[in-house]
């Protein structure tokens, strides 16, 4: 009691947030906001499109009959009386879509083109229009027609809210199949795709083959062209003209047994990269411990070396699914009949211009990619390191049985790459296959082609270049400001949220959710639609995820001691950022660029939907050229993509080498 | 040197800067064969240099979309050239600004809006065709057809393509015409059609170009792009079907609220002139104007006798219908066949 009264209560302390604080929330708000409206508001306009239903409202109008004469008019009737009268149409008659059209002459049971009867119309509202013939009338005062005419007339139906266009699309056998088609090669691929990628990075790590190198080359060759190229080269290989068409015994090669080989070769390097990752880690003390217990190399297989890489294999299974499940490219090109998710939202917007139910299908395709997603966070939750400090990083130690096979396996997968690239190749310097197999570089002419020509290709260059710039700035900075700011929690974790969502978003949504939020009057950001701009943005939001995870992990193994003795020296932080950081995590920030560059020059999903003359890219040529039926030049193309990757990986590589020569010094001692 | 220019008008876009210029530019939407853009446009500004066209171009589909897409935002001041049933689409969203060009009185009325002053015009036809592989069909023992009642046939059972009318307009016109011709028996003919069916494209022009290839024997596509290809050097035949074909219209409209009125009557004028359809002959044996055209390498020549009486009206009013019971038919089926 008497204690208190001599010792002074001490200053109240409160966390103050001192300049550079504020400054990065600044920069986080910044960037969540450019989240925020490239991302979630497109998302949500496309949501709330899918709930806009087109019906007809015969309330709209009114009709006046005239007797035998044509002279004397009856009393003005509501539409929705002559139909209760007649009974002719159903309430479920009176759904339809933005292009319904309804017969005015079947509301009216004894009507006869040729009979002296005259008719009135009109709407009791602007709302109200209809169609005489092919020509659109909207009035409220009485318009005479014979009935010759009324034969011929329409009416148009108004747009209101509701959940009709998800009734009509799951009682449409046509389209609920294409979701039973889209997991069945979603699934079949997956499950093809991740063995091989395992055994394949299996022999890179555990084996002691050689050529592990070339190898390494060849598997990630994939990444660096679109997904339509499998397409092409497996219509020149098991086409119906193909060269080893009789592989294949009859069976056709457009359809889903196309599809899943396509998809197998595009997702192998991205499931390989992960699975290698996870397999890189490995404690030898596990299997030192597996040897003195005498298991043998099939159960130290089981018990040691999958539960280590499980998290990996779990994670490349939903990247696989994922990239099947929303890919359009392949698909498109040797689907054949088979009808899939990502094809149904261009059949319903381009073939049908039913934006409707464009953005149902849509919001369907969402689904599968956001569980996976979902999923897969739950499980990466749960990893745990395996390498602790003590850990003895494993050896392989050479079999000379063990190695041949792992080098069999690897060499028949890059052999399978090699001959899709070389058909490709071939295809892209042929004359006119199968006719006429002399050489030329006529394929290349691709400006007297659909698809832009080679201003197409030249634009692709500059989005990626763009892309590559602007998005490492603004994936970096983000990934910083949530890395080093402390406090503001909740902030925080909603940013972390943003920057991982475009992972689950299809390009293909986000093409057709960007047309719609962007190219409403109304939004003051509607001058972007049809520029680069917009191009930019969307491959820099649907490739977010990655970059900001790569710059996380980067950002992470820097010690967290620097900003405080920053602080203390009273340097601002920008300074730091500039001076320590990025030096320090240059090899990440080349990593994310060349990322970003390389999609932005294969990616099609998104494009399709977004690019005008102006902005033709040459994946979109890809897509268009072989659309319109040239193969070849398709392939050239697509080729030309692939030379232009190769060089910007040279490129990266040589960058990098020098750069990390200089900044990267203090690494090694 | 070009990539510079190139690069430098792309990093202005991207800027959203666009200068000004002295002379009017039109934005024209486009569904042209991209490969007579150029030739086009330098025809028309050797009459009017004074205007630039800025060519959007794009297959019939993705034009048609994007239009409709910018309804309430249109940023086309004219549309030369798109499908009429396209156009007509755009009509009955009152998207079309009615003119009259001059000269308008020399063209054939079937080609015309029925409208005055009407909404579009027709510029030249492009008929529905079958191309026929003539190697393949020696090796596959499949005889040339010259009728759409032969492509039933049990010897046809997998090697033909066509295209699918849900997202192809060379697909619907196909569709409409043989509801038109056969009437009842439509839905019939193309039942027994449907089994013997390969594959079907979201494309026109690519059965065409697969037949060409040897892909498959038979393609059903259109009479320009078979003729192109046999003078390309594809072993192909192209074949107008004796009970007739369907068709449509390359046609243009102005596109109401267009802030370069003048210059689009003027680029209307001119696309129905005798030296614009000069143009369009190049490629196209029908023509706007009757009596001018001159044969085009290669297409077939009975080609106008044989279009049908095409009623735009009807395929319009009854496009939703007939794609509607067409995918309930023929989508659910998904397995390909050989």
């Amino acid at each position: 009691m008497a204690v208190t009264e001599w010792i002074p209560s001490g200053r109240e302390t409160r966390l103050r947030m001192d300049g550079d604080g504020l400054i990065k929330r600044g920069f986080m708000l910044v960037i969540a906001l450019y989240l925020i409206v490239t991302l979630a508001l497109p998302l949500y306009t496309m949501l709330s499109k899918s709930f806009v239903t087109y019906s007809f409202d015969l309330s709209e109008f009114e009709l006046q009959v005239s007797d035998a004469s044509g002279a004397n008019f009856g009393p003005a009737v509501s539409l929705v009386d002559l139909n209760t009268r007649s009974g002719r149409f159903t309430p479920q008659d009176m759904k339809t879509n933005s292009d319904g059209r309804m017969a005015v002459a079947e509301l009216l049971p004894d009507f006869s083109f040729r009979s002296p009867v005259r008719y009135r119309m009109r709407a009791v509202d602007d709302r109200g229009t209809w169609l005489v013939g092919l020509d659109r009338v909207s009035s409220r005062d009485w318009l005479e027609y014979d009935s010759n005419t009324l034969r011929r007339i329409t009416l148009r139906p108004v747009p209101s809210y509701g959940i009709q266009n998800y009734v009509s699309y799951f009682s449409n056998p046509a389209l609920f199949q294409s979701i039973w088609n889209s997991l069945f090669i979603a699934v079949v691929s997956t499950a093809l795709t991740v063995p091989f990628a395992f055994g394949f990075a299996y022999a890179l790590h555990r084996s002691c083959m050689p050529f592990k190198g070339a190898m390494k080359l060849i598997a990630t060759m994939p990444i660096l062209v679109p997904s339509l190229l499998p397409g092409i080269a497996l219509i020149y290989l098991f086409g119906n003209q193909g060269l080893l068409k009789d592989l294949l015994m009859g069976q056709s090669i457009y359809g889903p047994l196309g599809i899943v080989i396509g998809s197998v070769f595009f997702t192998f390097p991205h499931a390989l990269i992960i699975i290698s990752t996870a397999l890189a880690i490995a404690d030898q003390r596990h299997y030192e411990a597996a040897e003195s217990l005498r298991a043998s190399r099939w159960r130290t297989f089981w018990t040691v070396t999958v539960p280590g890489a499980r998290y990996g294999l779990i994670s490349a299974m939903f990247v696989t699914f994922t990239l099947v499940v929303t890919d359009f490219g392949l698909p498109k090109v040797i689907g054949g009949q088979f009808s899939v998710l990502a094809i149904d939202i261009y059949k319903q917007v381009i073939g049908q211009q039913n934006f409707e139910m464009g953005a149902v299908v849509s919001v369907v395709l969402l689904v599968p990619a956001i569980l996976a997603f979902f999923v897969d966070r739950q499980v990466q939750k749960k990893q745990v390191s395996l390498l602790s400090a003590r850990a003895v990083p494993f050896e392989p130690k050479p079999n000379r049985r063990f190695d041949a096979l792992c080098l069999a396996w690897c060499g028949l997968i890059a052999a399978f790459i090699l001959t899709m690239m070389g058909v490709c190749q071939l295809a892209a310097v042929v004359k006119f296959w199968p006719y006429d197999m002399s050489l030329t570089l006529g394929n290349f002419a691709f400006n007297k082609m659909d698809g832009g020509g080679w201003t197409a290709y030249w634009n692709s260059i500059w989005l990626s270049a763009l892309t590559a710039v602007a998005g490492t700035a603004i994936v970096f900075c983000g990934a910083y400001m949530v890395e080093k700011t402390d406090g503001f929690r909740l902030g925080r974790s909603l940013f972390q949220f943003l920057a991982m969502l475009p992972m689950a978003i299809p390009g293909m949504v986000l093409g057709l959710a960007y047309i719609f939020f962007f190219n409403n009057p109304d939004n003051p950001l509607h001058g972007l639609y049809g520029t680069m701009a917009i191009l930019v943005i969307s491959t820099v939001t649907h490739f977010y995820t990655v970059g900001h995870l790569t710059a996380l992990t980067a950002l992470k193994q820097i010690d967290a001691e620097f900003e405080p003795v920053a602080a203390s020296m009273r340097q601002p932080f920008y300074r730091l950022f500039a001076r320590v950081t990025v030096p320090i995590c240059l090899p990440s920030i080349l990593d994310i660029m060349i990322y970003l560059f390389v999609n932005a020059m294969t990616t099609v999903s998104a494009m399709v939907f977004l690019y005008s003359t102006h902005t033709a890219l040459a994946s979109i040529a890809v897509l268009n050229m072989d659309d319109a039926g040239d193969i070849a030049p398709a392939a050239a193309m697509g080729m030309m993509i692939f030379y232009t990757n190769v060089a910007a990986r040279l490129l990266h590589a040589l960058v990098s080498r020098r750069l990390l020569a200089s900044t990267q010094a203090w690494r090694t001692r | 040197m070009f990539g510079k220019t190139l690069l430098f008008s792309a990093a202005l876009l991207a800027a959203g800067s666009m200068s000004a210029v002295a002379e009017t530019e039109l934005t024209v939407y486009t569904a042209f064969e991209a490969e007579f853009l150029d030739r086009y446009a330098a025809a028309f500004n050797k009459d009017h240099p004074d205007i630039k066209i800025n060519w959007v171009r794009d297959s019939t589909g993705v034009v048609t979309a994007k239009l409709l897409a910018e309804k309430n935002n249109p940023k086309a001041d004219v549309v030369w050239s798109l499908a009429a049933s396209s156009l007509l689409m755009l009509k009955a969203e009152g998207m079309l600004e009615p003119y009259a060009p001059k000269g308008i009185e020399a063209l054939d009325p079937r080609y015309v809006d029925s409208d005055t002053p009407p909404s579009w015009v027709g510029l030249d036809a492009w008929l529905g065709a079958i191309c026929y592989n003539t190697v393949e069909g020696k090796k596959r023992g499949v005889p040339q057809p010259t009728s759409w009642a032969d492509l039933t046939k049990p010897e046809y059972a997998g090697h033909v393509v066509m295209p699918n009318p849900a997202s192809s307009g060379t697909g619907f016109l196909d569709v409409s015409a043989w509801l038109q011709m056969f009437g009842g028996d439509g839905w019939d003919y193309m039942d027994k059609l449907h089994a013997n069916i390969a594959s079907y494209t979201h494309s026109g022009s690519k059965p065409c170009k697969m037949a060409a290839s040897g892909e498959t024997v038979v393609g059903v596509s259109f009479a320009f792009r078979g003729a192109k290809s046999k003078t390309d050097g594809a072993p192909i035949e192209v074949i107008i079907p004796s009970e007739g074909t369907g068709w449509d219209l390359e046609a243009a409209a102005i596109i109401a609220g267009t802030p370069n009125l003048d210059a689009a009557k003027t680029l209307m004028d001119w696309s129905i002139s005798l030296a614009a359809m000069e143009q369009y002959n190049v490629g196209y044996a029908v023509l706007a104007i009757p009596g001018v055209a001159k044969p085009v390498p290669n297409y077939p020549a009975d080609a106008e006798a044989k279009m049908i009486r095409n009623d735009f009206e009807w395929a319009a009013t009854n496009r939703k219908s007939i794609l509607e019971e067409w995918s309930k038919r023929y989508d659910t089926k998904s397995e390909p066949k050989s």
